[in-house]
């Protein structure tokens, strides 16, 4: 393992051309990934910070927010079931918003809500005509204090002030009270228009030692089939193109770390054939197999490491300089899986040298 | 106890239907401080008579006793322990590893057997540097070092861990006769000043005069 450490401290160029292309290909996972991570983050704030087990929706409704309608009468049927602790009534709107001094329209997704989600404080009161603008926003010039004109009846409504990670489907969240999201959906989309009490679906908060697949199912049933619950993961996970999207980029991902242990294991298939000789010299002064290999990994590992530390570095640049409209977002989890599956298959990759260096001859050392 | 004892040591190999002897029945005693001159035209056998005495190839027939241990039926990991602990080699080509100082190319051989604590070793390797007359190289690389210079750090390689026996290869091959005959001078000092035993493997019947005894080998058969 040394004897590895040594030659990549002392002869650090010949590693170059590997660390070069996995240094490539690691920007290239971490930004796949961050594709994934940012529209993923930006179309599923809204169901993720609901402080809600299950999401109710009309059965017909296909688990769509904006399809879907519950009534007051449903609703008082879903709270008549044991295990229910709490409702909430939520609605959706996706309109433009005119900032005030600037020439784009923002995009919002004017949310109308009875229970407050988890950036905001618990008694989050506010009055008709104000919202609480996803931070997300100030992108679009929205400020705190400023009154953006909402929807196409350019609805005025004060920001007053801000919540995080609440965008639904690449819209800014932009939180309003009920008679408010009313308002804005009924001037927007009037074939939409929902009569007082009528939400789009409920975020239902589970009892204290009740299990929410089971209050789910107990609430589909009181409904007799008029209700579709989901859990929280479940309703994220049936937004529209979130499935979709992450087994589009997942198999990207997979298919480029693929790539990655094929360039280790050319690499190092490589550089042992290139060092047949001084393996035989090592294994007949006294070196097993074993030592030699684990030298080869312990350079397959940290040449991934080192490539993969300074890949992260350069993503986290570029996110710098990456046009708004890039939804890339770098987090941590990700960040410590793309390493440790990076750094596996270098393993993996350097392991395709072990027959070779398994069936190194000593006696080639002497003639 | 002699340092080696080869009996009746054949090695044979196969090519098709075809039996090629590179050995053949050889029996061979080398004393403890003793250095034996193996010489033969190419193609004799000497590098397979090296190699076994070394354990680096397992003879088809015979028995190989090195300071005691009979070799003959040892397994790959029992060969690689001893080549570490009971063996020091000097390779034709001297075959130092590139990105290691002169003085790290000894400690490897430690670190590989863990034979003796990392200070000691380093202290060992040093010391036979010293003698060897290498104070000022230690930390120089093969590349900086001149190619006597380079044979030098050989042959502290294969005295680090004190063997019973050291096996030198061709230790001439390249070099002019003057400088040839210094390394001879050299070998001999070292390995006498340790009364270790060695083999040395020449096909330049000129040097052999510094070793001990002379062993002749034609076509794989020892005569004395």
């Amino acid at each position: 393992m040394k004897l590895g450490l040594l030659e990549l401290w002392r002869r650090p160029l010949r590693f170059a051309i590997a660390g070069a292309s996995l240094l490539l290909l690691s920007v290239l996972l971490l930004f796949l990934g961050g594709l994934l991570d940012g529209l993923f983050i930006g179309s599923t704030g809204l169901l993720r910070a609901q402080k809600a087990e299950l999401v109710v929706y009309s059965s017909d409704a296909k688990d769509s927010l904006v399809r879907s309608r519950i009534d007051p009468d449903l609703r008082a049927t879903v709270e008549s079931v044991d295990g229910v602790a709490a409702t909430g009534g939520l609605g959706v709107a996706l309109v433009g918003g005119r900032v005030p001094g600037q020439d784009d329209l923002a995009n919002l997704s004017v949310t109308g809500f009875e229970l407050p989600v988890s950036s905001m404080p618990a008694d989050v009161q506010l009055a008709p005509g104000q919202a609480l603008a996803d931070r997300s926003l100030r992108a679009a010039g929205v400020e705190v204090g400023q009154t953006v004109a909402v929807g196409s009846g350019q609805a005025p409504v004060e920001v007053v002030g801000w919540v995080d990670d609440t965008d639904y489907l690449q819209q800014g969240g932009f939180f309003v009270e009920p008679s408010t999201w009313r308002q804005v959906l009924a001037q927007s989309r009037p074939d939409s228009n929902l009569p007082d009490g009528t939400f789009q679906a409920l975020v239902v908060q589970v009892a204290d030692g009740a299990g929410a697949q089971e209050v789910a199912d107990a609430i589909d049933a009181a409904t007799a089939g008029a209700t579709s619950t989901l859990t929280k993961e479940q309703a994220v996970s049936a937004l529209p193109g979130i499935k979709e999207q992450d087994s589009t980029f997942s198999s990207i991902i997979y298919v480029t770390l693929f790539v990655a242990g094929l360039v280790v294991g050319l690499f190092f298939a490589l550089l042992t054939l290139e060092r047949l000789g001084m393996y035989a010299v090592f294994k007949a002064i006294g070196a097993s197999s074993r030592q030699v290999f684990s030298s080869v990994v312990t350079q397959s590992v940290v040449v991934a490491g080192v490539s993969f530390a300074i890949g992260a570095i350069v993503m986290w640049l570029l996110t710098f300089v990456l046009p708004a409209e890039v939804p890339v977002a770098l987090v941590p989890s990700r960040l410590v899986q793309t390493g440790v599956l990076l750094v596996v298959m270098s393993v993996l990759g350097a392991v395709v040298s072990l027959r070779r260096v398994v069936r190194v001859d000593p006696a080639s050392a002497i003639g | 106890m002699p340092a080696l004892e080869l009996t009746n040591v054949r090695k044979t190999y196969t090519s098709g239907d075809a039996e090629i002897v590179a050995l053949d029945h050889a029996t061979l005693s080398v004393a403890e401080d003793e250095i034996v001159a193996l010489v033969g035209p190419s193609g004799s056998g000497k590098t397979t008579l090296l190699s076994i005495s070394g354990g680096l190839l397992t003879p088809t027939e015979g028995e190989v006793v090195v300071g005691g241990r009979d070799i003959s039926g040892y397994s790959a990991q029992q060969l690689t322990e001893f080549r570490r602990s009971s063996v020091g080699f000097v390779f034709q080509s001297v075959n130092l590893v590139p990105f290691l100082t002169a003085r790290e190319n000894l400690v490897v051989v430690n670190d590989f057997g863990r034979r003796r604590g990392r200070k000691e070793a380093r202290a060992r390797a040093e010391k036979l540097l010293d003698e060897l007359g290498l104070q000022r190289r230690m930390d120089n690389l093969p590349g900086q070092l001149s190619g006597g210079e380079r044979q030098r750090v050989a042959i502290g390689r294969a005295l680090m861990n004190e063997p019973d026996l050291v096996l030198i290869d061709e230790p001439t091959s390249a070099l002019d006769t003057k400088l040839g005959e210094q390394v001879m001078e050299l070998i001999v000092s070292e390995v006498k000043g340790r009364s270790t035993a060695a083999v040395i493997v020449t096909h330049d019947a000129r040097m052999a005069h510094y070793a001990d005894r002379t062993v002749t080998i034609t076509d794989g058969v020892l005569a004395a």
